[in-house]
């Protein structure tokens, strides 16, 4: 079997919540991480990305000065000095469908709804170590694959064109985020 | 001593370019997996619970999730007077919403389940309302009324089943209102309608 050794993990937490705050680093360090690093609105967060270069992100979608919407497509720029390519999980009270798709477009890669649990987020840290999807860049859109499944009926508008692409078999965010255990 | 940027961008330059396909209209970029370091093979006899450890450390932090709680409390009730004496800003509509959403966000993991469906409700008209300065001032403040009361009150109300109805009613008025203030925004109406897809509980 397999197992993350969270020691060897950088992570960079976004959140206003100060209590919030104290949950998930108690949450990361009792699975083993060492570095945490806190930042407490969107635009900290952003200065403590390009400095500590964290492995994976974890924000909140409701911040002040600007939101966790904004610093995931700020990440997400293709040609910027920094890494655009972390993972950046949104753990957010928002549960709406209309939310999740918006997360999706900005460059999230895993959706997590509150009230928070161990179990749930451990399972998504382990999503983005162990089964990364490749980036897609369009005219409109840089970050994670949003494809979830290998159907080939879909023919709506934002149909791919160029040969066969290569898909990365995993449940749809959405039902990643129908799982609160 | 350099930057953790700096180690980041020598360490690409060097050998961790990423792979890219280049379609008709898109590109595939496979990123080199830097996090692969941190996975690793174990035998039986290490076999680890780290979610079971994280559960038991947020055990630990329980006795002080009553305390936040009330700080929240303070924390909505601020924004709600600074919507009193101010009217609905930008910056006042966005710390109501904020204080209400994170107790939405915050309030099962501290014990709170009904104070946190009445913060969602709070949001919902905050979020819906197509005109805040319209909605009636009392329904508000019974939201803000009620998820203090539940905090306050919790031994009593809570274990009645009084937090929970209180919660329930508020969320039928306060969805009833929406539903008619929004009757020629048919958006806002199947937004209103459709539930979150995360199960309450």
């Amino acid at each position: 079997m397999f197992r993350i050794d969270f020691n060897k993990l950088r992570f960079l937490v976004c959140d206003d919540n100060p209590h919030m705050r104290r949950i998930l680093r108690t949450l990361l360090h009792s699975f083993g991480a060492r570095e945490v690093y806190e930042a407490e609105d969107g635009a900290t967060a952003l200065e403590m990305y390009s400095h500590y270069v964290p492995d994976i992100v974890i924000a909140d979608w409701a911040m002040p000065i600007f939101d966790g919407l904004e610093l995931a497509q700020m990440i997400r720029q293709p040609d910027s000095k920094g890494n655009p390519y972390a993972p950046i999980i949104m753990l957010t009270g928002h549960s709406e469908k209309r939310r999740i798709t918006m997360a999706r477009d900005a460059g999230v890669t895993e959706f997590l709804a509150k009230p928070i649990s161990a179990k749930g987020l451990y399972l998504r840290i382990m999503s983005v170590v162990a089964h990364p999807r490749p980036f897609i860049k369009t005219k409109n859109y840089f970050g994670p694959d949003r494809r979830r499944n290998t159907t080939v009926a879909y023919i709506g508008p934002e149909r791919r064109n160029g040969g066969e692409a290569e898909v990365v078999q995993q449940p749809s965010l959405m039902d990643k985020a129908r799982v609160t255990g | 001593m350099r930057s953790s940027l700096e180690k980041y961008k020598m360490s690409r330059d060097k050998s961790l370019a990423p792979k890219v396909e280049a379609f008709a209209d898109h590109q595939i970029i496979t990123p080199h997996n830097t996090l692969r370091r941190a996975i690793r093979r174990v035998e039986d006899r290490e076999r680890d619970d780290p979610v079971g450890r994280a559960e038991q450390a947020l055990a630990g932090l329980s006795g002080e999730f009553k305390s936040w709680m009330r700080s929240e409390c303070d924390r909505l009730a601020a924004a709600h007077l600074a919507v009193l004496v101010q009217g609905f800003t930008p910056q006042t509509r966005d710390e109501l919403f904020r204080a209400a959403h994170d107790i939405k966000g915050d309030a099962v993991t501290f014990g709170f389940p009904a104070a946190g469906a009445a913060a969602e409700s709070l949001c919902r008209i905050i979020e819906h309302a197509p005109n805040l300065d319209a909605v009636p001032a009392e329904l508000i403040g019974h939201h803000i009324d009620a998820i203090q009361a539940i905090v306050r009150e919790h031994n009593t109300i809570e274990k009645a089943g009084v937090a929970q109805e209180l919660s329930d009613r508020l969320r039928g008025i306060a969805d009833e209102y929406l539903m008619l203030v929004n009757k020629d925004r048919p958006e806002r109406l199947e937004a209103i309608a459709s539930p979150g897809i995360v199960p309450a509980e």
